[in-house]
């Protein structure tokens, strides 16, 4: 089935099986940024923004997705950038694989939330593992992203 | 591995229908959060996202909640945060991630009857109904015990009667499934006590919720409910804990409910 999609401000048809999730599809078109991690929907490494919403790509049948538009990392790149820097000041950075999937929640938060507590920041992004840090570096670095004392 | 042979979008609840009850292997989608793991083969795969069903709104007796509304809008919604003491929006607030609760849908989880659920439990202590589109209306007990044969969940009906409410869960970590979960509701001298995950579907201890409804209030009569609903009900063992653990937590949750429903 053809489906119509703007991925990143961009307009862009894809071939896609019904039984096809979105994460496999976006890769396929070279969306390497979303990445496929646990497939149960526990790990958040495949979210994507669907209409502005943190969405996992790995529950999402690519048919559904018809008309809609996706962002990716790719597509926030600027921003992506400036809380990574955040990121890197914090030493919260290790293997990476989490990370494409962990900054689009975080960058979702940052617009739903107003001026949320630590334990909002930590309630929101409990879909987002990491094998890695142990989270304490990742949260010091959200917190004062998102300018929590 | 499961596996979609069509797809179809239909325009109204009727196609829908006639779509679904055309072959066995027919199945609405709901949010598709537990498709991946299982193995089904569907002939084809019905999505209601083009019937507006994805809404949650009240008049002046009842809140009702669309077939294809999502975890999360239901966890923010204003309106229902502000009845029951909030207790939907917490019983799936807790439920994985953000990101999971975006997708996981009302329809999907309630006519799947799933045993794990958080929700299921939290609406079981309101007056709750379901809609079926040829089943028409029914209480959401009766629902569960007895299921509808091919059929569409279009809402969830909720009686705005105002009563205080509560929802308590176990787990092993944050964001993992309810070991078992316990939703406790009081309007006037009414009570309710539900117990899910046991980890079969959630139900109401009927006969610890009417000691209390029937009975005086006291600290006594607190921890016999409690005794009662862990005696009444069944557990079971899974990965996730014993039929003994369930048990005990029973009781526990169960006098969390109640205290909190009481102060």
């Amino acid at each position: 089935m053809k489906i119509q999609v703007i991925v990143n401000h961009k307009k862009i048809q894809m071939e896609v099986a019904y039984d096809e999730f979105l994460v496999d599809v976006l890769r396929r078109y070279g969306f390497n940024s979303v990445k496929r991690g646990c497939d149960t929907g526990n790990c958040g490494l495949c979210t994507i923004w669907i209409e502005g919403k943190p969405t996992l790509s790995c529950s999402t049948l690519a048919v559904r997705v018809n008309n809609k538009n996706l962002t990716t990392i790719e597509g926030i790149g600027e921003e992506a950038k400036d809380f990574a820097a955040f990121m890197v000041a914090e030493g919260a950075e290790q293997c990476g694989f989490c990370s494409p999937g962990f900054v689009m929640t975080v960058l979702a938060m940052k617009r739903e939330l107003k001026n949320p507590t630590e334990e909002d920041i930590i309630h929101y992004l409990t879909g987002n593992l990491c094998r890695c840090t142990g989270y304490v570096g990742q949260l010091r670095a959200v917190k004062t992203y998102m300018g929590v004392a | 591995m499961f596996a979609i042979k069509n797809y179809r979008t239909p325009n109204t609840l009727e196609e829908a229908y006639k779509l679904l009850n055309e072959k066995k292997a027919n199945t609405i989608l709901g949010g598709c959060g537990f498709l991946r793991m299982s193995n089904k083969t569907i002939a084809t795969a019905i999505d209601l996202s083009q019937l507006m069903l994805n809404y949650i709104t009240e008049d002046a007796d009842y809140i009702e909640i669309g077939g294809m509304t999502s975890f999360r809008d239901v966890e923010v919604s204003p309106l229902l945060n502000q009845y029951f003491d909030g207790i939907l929006p917490k019983a799936v607030g807790e439920i994985l991630g953000v990101q999971f609760r975006n997708v996981v849908t009302v329809g999907g989880t309630v006519y799947s009857r799933y045993g794990f659920s958080d929700f299921i439990t939290a609406l079981l202590a309101l007056d709750t109904y379901v809609v079926l589109y040829k089943g028409g209306k029914m209480p959401l007990e009766e629902f569960l015990i007895k299921g509808s044969k091919k059929d569409i969940l279009v809402k969830i009906v909720i009686g705005k009667k105002n009563k205080r409410a509560t929802f308590h869960s176990i787990r092993n970590s944050q964001g993992d499934y309810s070991i078992l979960n316990v939703a406790v509701s009081k309007k006037d001298n009414i009570f309710k006590i539900v117990v899910g995950a046991r980890p079969a579907r959630a139900m109401m201890a009927q006969e610890a919720s009417k000691f209390l409804t029937e009975g005086e209030i006291n600290e006594k009569a607190i921890e016999e409910a409690c005794i009662m609903a862990s005696k009444e009900l069944t557990f079971g063992s899974n990965m996730r804990g014993s039929k003994a653990y369930r048990e005990a937590l029973c009781k526990a949750l169960v006098k969390r409910g109640l205290m909190e429903v009481l102060s």
